[in-house]
């Protein structure tokens, strides 16, 4: 260092302009076209059902509410280490509650679906301490025990159809809000124009959740959660309350899982407790979608998702076959691409349109 | 006489579920690896048997003794193949990849043997039972399910605190870098802790198929007894992992009696309820 820079009082603020500053970064170019992109999907997707047919619209339903689910398990397990084999008990919980509003309470279908989500989040709050006393990988199959007990308890409610299940009849949901409007604005019959509206709500979830987790995972709170999942006792002694933050997840994925598997049974019309509480159906394929697409990362399971749909529509056909065929994928992707489809994708050609990663960057 | 019979009916269910669980419990205390793939294991192991009985025609020791050393050598091969790549500080990796395996073994019996419900023939064994006292007779099968869990317990303990394989097994769970300097070959003392692990199961799978009948989706609810008999016997106990199997199967018998449908509930929420209580268990071992 020479010795003119330090004396001088006044070549110093010239100084200090040309030191770079380094920022904490998060956004990229292509991020900012894939906002642009991601908007203008979702408008055309909003608009499909003037144009698309009733498979399709079906098609989409799975997707979204899939593609939902995954997003919440994906941050749950993914960037809160909170490894849940047992998230199809909240799926149940928020079709029971629907069904429960319907039938018992008489509530309109529409407005039952937040209620379902608040009542799988109170079952969640009440189970959360219990569960977290299990570390680690216990924490999986102790979820998993809970999600069992729930399907054995709603099973017994025999004004709920038992353990065998019961439907919803098409008159009861004839009356259901905005219904008579879809009807009217597209000119269905009403069993498809619930379609729509069931596709509009799991549009509307989905859409929700991706954007609150992105913004949740970019936030300090992100932060947080990913150190009290990586180093919890280092967490702490940096001033992080990394068992609350980890309830007040776990409590939020619930609310928002209920509310998904409500909108799932409105269109289904139909609940048993062992489809309402299948862990091959809530859990497997969630965690497939995920891991195949990349683990932490959101568009990961956005790839994950369309991979399975094809893989569904492609060998759905083989039953058990198709099943063997997704698990060995997925052992497969976990020894060989644990970063997943897109992880690994992003790795190779610096792809980021949703980037949650920092870094530091020269400002000027 | 009703209630004491549902004592000793859940007492002696108890030892299948600590069967069950002592696999599990074995490589969790050695390598802290959660084997989702658990009860599907013990399901293939069930069918193995029931292979080589009917297909082959091998007497039942025999098949099991055979299905014994298949599993082994299945479980030796799992982990040196698979399970030894994804093992590490993330937990994720093996609880995906035993998930995966989970889904991939139901399936798989699924498609080979069907969803029919099958059992092991024991012959009269099956049926026959001793009487323990005047007024008190136990089904032979349930009492040999029992007493082979205890011998399993026995049998593991002196592995464990008697040889070398058991010393090996103590020092890579206490600290593997320091065991491997000390000339332990932690891949193989894995690898063989996987291998005994199922072997173990597959005495679970031939006391449990002779009792009951079994069908390729049951594999999950086994991984959870077998879960729960650990967690409430309390961690790196096998003696109370037998415990825990005994507490589970009253809970099951008494729920059951006061109502048929509350019996798996009834194991679940003791479970619960000793999480509640004694989140260490009810045994744990004096060293955490």
């Amino acid at each position: 260092m020479s010795v003119e820079s330090i004396d001088l009082p006044a070549s110093r603020e010239q100084h200090a302009a040309d030191v770079p500053v380094w920022q904490v970064r998060v956004g990229t170019r292509l991020s900012r076209v894939a906002a642009v992109a991601g908007i203008v999907l979702v408008l055309v997707l909003a608009v499909l059902p003037a144009i698309a047919s009733r498979n399709l619209i079906q098609d989409l339903i799975f997707v979204l509410t899939m593609l939902t689910l995954a997003q919440l398990w994906n941050v749950l397990a993914g960037w809160g280490g909170l490894v849940s084999v047992g998230q199809q008990a909240f799926v149940g919980l928020g079709a029971y509650a629907l069904f429960a509003g319907i039938v018992m309470a008489g509530l309109d279908p529409v407005a039952a679906i937040p209620l379902a989500g608040l009542f799988a989040a109170l079952i969640a709050a009440v189970l959360g301490p219990l569960l977290f006393r299990l570390e680690g990988p216990y924490f999986a199959i102790g979820s998993w025990v809970a999600a069992e007990a729930l399907r054995l308890i709603c099973a017994q409610f025999k004004s709920l159809g038992g353990g065998t299940g019961m439907s919803i009849s098409p008159s009861e949901l004839s009356q259901m809000f905005g219904l008579k409007a879809v009807q009217a604005l597209l000119g269905l019959r009403p069993a498809a124009a619930r379609d729509v509206l069931v596709y509009w709500l799991a549009l509307l979830l989905a859409v929700l959740v991706t954007l609150g987790i992105y913004a949740f995972i970019r936030s300090r709170h992100g932060l947080a959660l990913a150190a009290s999942r990586d180093n919890a006792a280092a967490a702490r002694s940096v001033g992080v309350r990394t068992a609350r933050i980890r309830h007040v997840l776990w409590i939020a994925v619930a609310f928002a899982t209920g509310m998904v598997g409500a909108v799932v049974y409105l269109q289904k019309a139909r609940i048993s407790p062992d489809a309402a509480f299948s862990v091959t159906d809530w859990t497997a394929y969630v965690i497939f979608i995920v891991v195949i697409g990349g683990v932490r990362t959101i568009e990961g399971p956005m790839v994950g998702v369309l991979l399975l749909w094809g893989l569904v529509t492609w060998l759905a056909q083989y039953g058990s076959l198709y099943l063997v065929v997704l698990g060995t994928l997925a052992i497969l992707i976990m020894l060989f691409m644990p970063r997943g489809v897109w992880g690994a994708a992003a790795r190779r050609w610096q792809l980021q349109l949703f980037p949650t990663q920092r870094w530091l960057g020269r400002s000027r | 006489m009703s209630g004491f019979d549902t004592i000793i009916e859940g007492v002696l269910l108890g030892g299948v579920y600590a069967l069950f669980a002592l696999g599990l419990s074995l490589i969790f205390g050695i390598m802290r690896l959660v084997n989702l793939a658990h009860g599907d294991l013990i399901l293939l192991a069930a069918y193995l048997v029931l292979s080589a009985t009917t297909a082959i025609g091998l007497p039942l020791a025999a098949a099991s003794l055979l299905v014994v050393a298949v599993m082994f050598a299945l479980g030796f091969v799992l982990q040196r193949l698979v399970l030894e790549r994804v093992l590490g500080d993330d937990i994720l990796p093996p609880l995906l990849v035993t998930f995966g395996l989970s889904i991939v073994i139901q399936n798989g019996l699924l498609l080979g043997y069907g969803a029919d419900s099958r059992r092991l023939q024991a012959g009269a064994f099956e049926s026959s039972s001793v009487t323990l006292a005047p007024g008190l007779s136990v089904g032979l099968a349930p009492l040999t399910a029992l007493v082979t869990a205890i011998a399993a317990v026995a049998l593991l303990q002196l592995i464990f605190y008697r040889t070398s394989l058991g010393r090996a097994f103590r020092a890579t769970a206490d600290n593997p870098t320091i065991a491997q300097l000390m000339g332990v070959n932690e891949r193989n003392v894995y690898a063989t802790a996987v291998g005994l692990s199922l072997a173990v199961s597959v005495i679970a799978a031939v006391v449990f198929g002779i009792r009951a009948s079994f069908d390729p989706s049951i594999g999950p609810a086994r991984l959870l007894y077998a879960f729960e008999a650990v967690i409430i016997g309390g961690l790196g106990s096998l003696w109370g992992t037998l415990a825990g199997g005994i507490v589970l199967g009253l809970a099951q018998a008494i729920g059951g009696r006061i109502n048929p449908e509350w019996q798996i509930l009834a194991g679940h929420l003791a479970f619960l309820a000793v999480l509640m209580v004694r989140p260490r268990g009810l045994f744990p071992a004096r060293r955490a």
